[in-house]
C-alpha cells in the first residue's frame, strides 16, 4: 500500500519536475497515435463502404421462360434454399419486377407507362450468403430447366473482393510498420529522460534501493505519460473527425450511397486501442530505456 | 563490524589491494588516508559490493561480503551510512525528500518519515532548508544534508569518502564535529580523506595504505613526515 502510494507519488512529481521532457514523450507518442488513428479511421471507412459495394452485388437474378410451370419454379427455389452458399431465395414476378424498376427509375417512372406490355420475364431472386460462393451458385442455376439467363456481374465482384483485400492488407502492413517506428522513436525519447537522471538512479543504488524500487516511479511515470498522450489522442481524432463528418457526409452520401462510420463508434473503439498501446508503450519504454543502468 | 582478511583485488593494469588484513571494531573511528591510487576508493568498493574481491573474505555487519548475491547487495547498502564528497544528493528532490528517501527504500510509514526526517535535520543543523532544492545551499548544508539522509536509518557503520574534499576549512571542521557526535553516540565511522590538520587534531586511530597495502595502522597523525599526502 505504500509502495503503490510513493510510486504513484514520486511518478508525478517526476512529470511535473520533467515538464520539457514528459512533454516530448507525450507529444512523440501523441504523433505516433494519431498516425495510427487516422489510419484506423481510413481503414475503418474503407472497410464500410466495400461491404456496403457489395452489398449490390451478393444477389444473383435467375430470369425465367415464360412457360416454365409453377412447380418447376417451386423446384429452382427448394434446390437453391437447400444450398450453403444461398441465404434467401424468392420468387420476383415480372409484375413486381416492374413495379421495383417504376421506382429506381423515380420521377420518371411515369415513362414505363407506356410500353405497351411488361417486357420483363418472371425471376428468382438468388441472395448470396458469402460472395465466394457466387460461382457455384449461378453454375447450378444455369443447369435448371426453364431457366432463361442468369445475372450475375462476376467480374465487377471479383476485382471488389481484391481491392478490398490489398487495401486491408496494405493497412495491416503500414500499421505495423508505424508501430514499430513509433515504438523505437518513442523508446529513444524516454531514454533521453532516463539517460539525463543516470546519475541520480546510481545515488539510489548507493544508498541501496532495489531495481524495482527504483523502476517503480519510471514505471508509473511512464503509464501517466501512456495516458495522456492517448487520451489526448483520443479527443484530437474525434474532434477532427466530427469536423470531417460535418463537412463531407452529405457528398459522400450522395455519391457513394454510404454513411461514414459515426464518430461515436470511433472515439469509443480508439480509446481502448490508444489506451493499451499508449500504457504499453510508455512502460516498455521505461523499462527497455532503464535496463542498462539497472545491470547490477 | 568490518574485518577483511587476506584480501586481494588487482586490476589490469594496475594493484587495487594486496593481501589486506583489517578489523574495525564496533564504535570505532577510523581514518584511512593514502595518496591517490593507494587503494582507499578500492577498499571503499569492495565494502560496498560495487566490485568483487579477487580472493579473501570482507565480513560487514556479520555478512560475507564477496560470497552476497547481487539480489541482498541493496540490504547491504541499506545498513550501511554513505557520505561521499560531492554529496551525491537526488538534485530534483527537497532536501527532506531527499533524506526521506532512505527511509522510502527501507519502506518506513508514512507516520516515522514525518516523524524522524525533522529530528535528523534538526541534529545536522539545517532544519530550515527542508525545503529547499540542492542546487539552493551551500556545500556545507549539502554535505549535511548527505549526512543526515547517511544516518537517518540508524546505521551501526558509516563511510565517509572525503567528506570535507570539497569544503573550506571552517565548513570542514563543522562537518568533522558532526562525524565525532554521530560517533560518540555509538556509530562506526570510517573516513577516507586527504586532510592532514583534520586527522592530526582529531587524534583517532589512522589507517595508512599505500600501493595496495597497509602501511600503518595506529593511533595518531596522518603520516610521518607527511609523505602520503596527495
Amino acid at each position: 500500500m505504500n509502495s503503490i502510494r510513493y510510486n504513484l507519488k514520486q511518478a508525478f512529481l517526476q512529470v511535473v519536475r520533467n515538464r520539457a521532457m514528459s512533454l516530448a514523450s507525450v507529444f512523440s507518442i501523441m504523433a505516433m497515435l494519431l498516425i495510427l488513428g487516422v489510419s484506423f479511421v481510413t481503414v475503418v471507412n474503407i472497410g464500410v463502404a466495400m461491404e456496403k459495394a457489395k452489398e449490390g452485388y451478393d444477389t444473383v437474378l435467375i430470369h425465367l421462360e415464360d412457360d416454365t410451370a409453377e412447380w418447376q419454379v417451386e423446384n429452382i427455389i427448394d434446390t437453391l434454399r437447400s444450398m450453403q452458399e444461398v441465404q434467401e431465395a424468392t420468387f420476383l414476378p415480372k409484375d413486381d419486377a416492374l413495379e421495383q424498376w417504376k421506382t429506381e427509375w423515380g420521377n420518371y417512372g411515369y415513362l414505363l407507362d407506356s410500353l405497351p406490355k411488361n417486357p420483363l420475364p418472371d425471376g428468382v431472386v438468388v441472395k448470396l450468403s458469402d460472395l465466394v460462393g457466387a460461382d457455384k451458385v449461378v453454375r447450378r442455376a444455369t443447369n435448371f430447366n426453364g431457366v432463361l439467363e442468369v445475372k450475375y456481374y462476376r467480374d465487377t465482384v471479383e476485382k471488389l473482393m481484391k481491392v478490398t483485400n490489398f487495401i486491408q492488407m496494405a493497412a495491416l502492413v503500414i500499421m505495423g510498420f508505424l508501430i514499430i517506428i513509433s515504438v523505437v522513436v518513442v523508446s529513444n525519447t524516454i531514454k533521453l529522460t532516463v539517460f539525463a537522471r543516470a546519475e541520480e538512479i546510481n545515488i539510489m543504488k548507493y544508498i541501496g534501493a532495489t531495481n524495482w524500487f527504483i523502476r517503480g516511479p519510471f514505471l508509473v511515470e511512464g503509464v501517466i505519460i501512456g495516458l495522456i498522450s492517448a487520451s489526448l489522442s483520443v479527443g484530437v481524432i474525434s474532434l477532427v473527425y466530427y469536423k470531417v463528418i460535418e463537412l463531407v457526409q452529405s457528398d459522400i452520401t450522395n455519391m457513394f450511397k454510404f454513411r461514414l462510420v459515426p464518430m461515436e463508434f470511433m472515439s469509443y473503439n480508439l480509446i481502448w486501442i490508444f489506451i493499451a498501446l499508449g500504457v504499453s508503450i510508455g512502460a516498455c519504454g521505461s523499462i527497455i530505456s532503464m535496463r542498462r543502468f539497472l545491470d547490477t | 563490524m568490518i574485518r577483511f582478511t587476506n584480501v586481494t583485488k588487482h586490476y589490469k593494469t594496475n594493484i587495487g589491494l594486496d593481501n589486506v588484513s583489517i578489523e574495525i571494531e564496533r564504535g570505532d573511528f577510523v581514518f584511512l588516508v593514502g595518496a591517490s591510487g593507494a587503494g582507499k576508493s578500492t577498499l571503499i568498493k569492495l565494502i560496498l559490493k560495487e566490485i568483487d574481491a579477487d580472493s579473501g573474505s570482507i565480513m560487514v555487519n556479520g555478512t560475507e561480503v564477496t560470497t552476497l548475491s547481487n539480489r541482498l547487495v541493496p540490504k547491504l547498502r541499506r545498513s550501511i551510512g554513505i557520505v561521499f564528497q560531492d554529496f551525491r544528493l537526488l538534485p530534483r528532490m527537497t532536501v527532506f525528500e531527499n533524506v526521506a528517501f532512505a527511509m522510502e527504500i527501507v519502506h518506513a510509514r508514512p507516520r516515522a518519515i514525518r516523524r524522524q526526517v525533522p529530528q535528523v535535520l534538526s541534529l545536522v543543523g539545517i532544519s530550515d532548508k527542508a525545503y529547499k532544492y540542492p542546487d539552493e545551499l551551500s556545500a556545507g548544508e549539502q554535505q549535511r544534508v548527505a549526512i543526515a539522509r547517511a544516518i537517518v536509518n540508524n546505521p551501526t557503520f558509516l563511510m565517509a569518502d572525503e567528506p570535507t574534499g570539497n569544503l573550506d576549512p571552517e565548513t570542514a571542521w563543522e562537518i568533522m564535529r558532526l562525524l565525532e557526535q554521530i560517533n560518540i553516540r555509538g556509530t562506526t565511522i570510517l573516513m577516507v580523506t586527504h586532510a592532514k590538520d583534520i586527522v592530526d587534531r582529531m587524534g583517532k586511530r589512522v589507517i595508512a595504505i599505500d600501493n595496495g597495502k597497509i602501511i600503518r595502522d595506529n593511533i595518531g597523525t596522518y603520516a610521518i613526515g607527511d609523505s602520503y599526502e596527495a
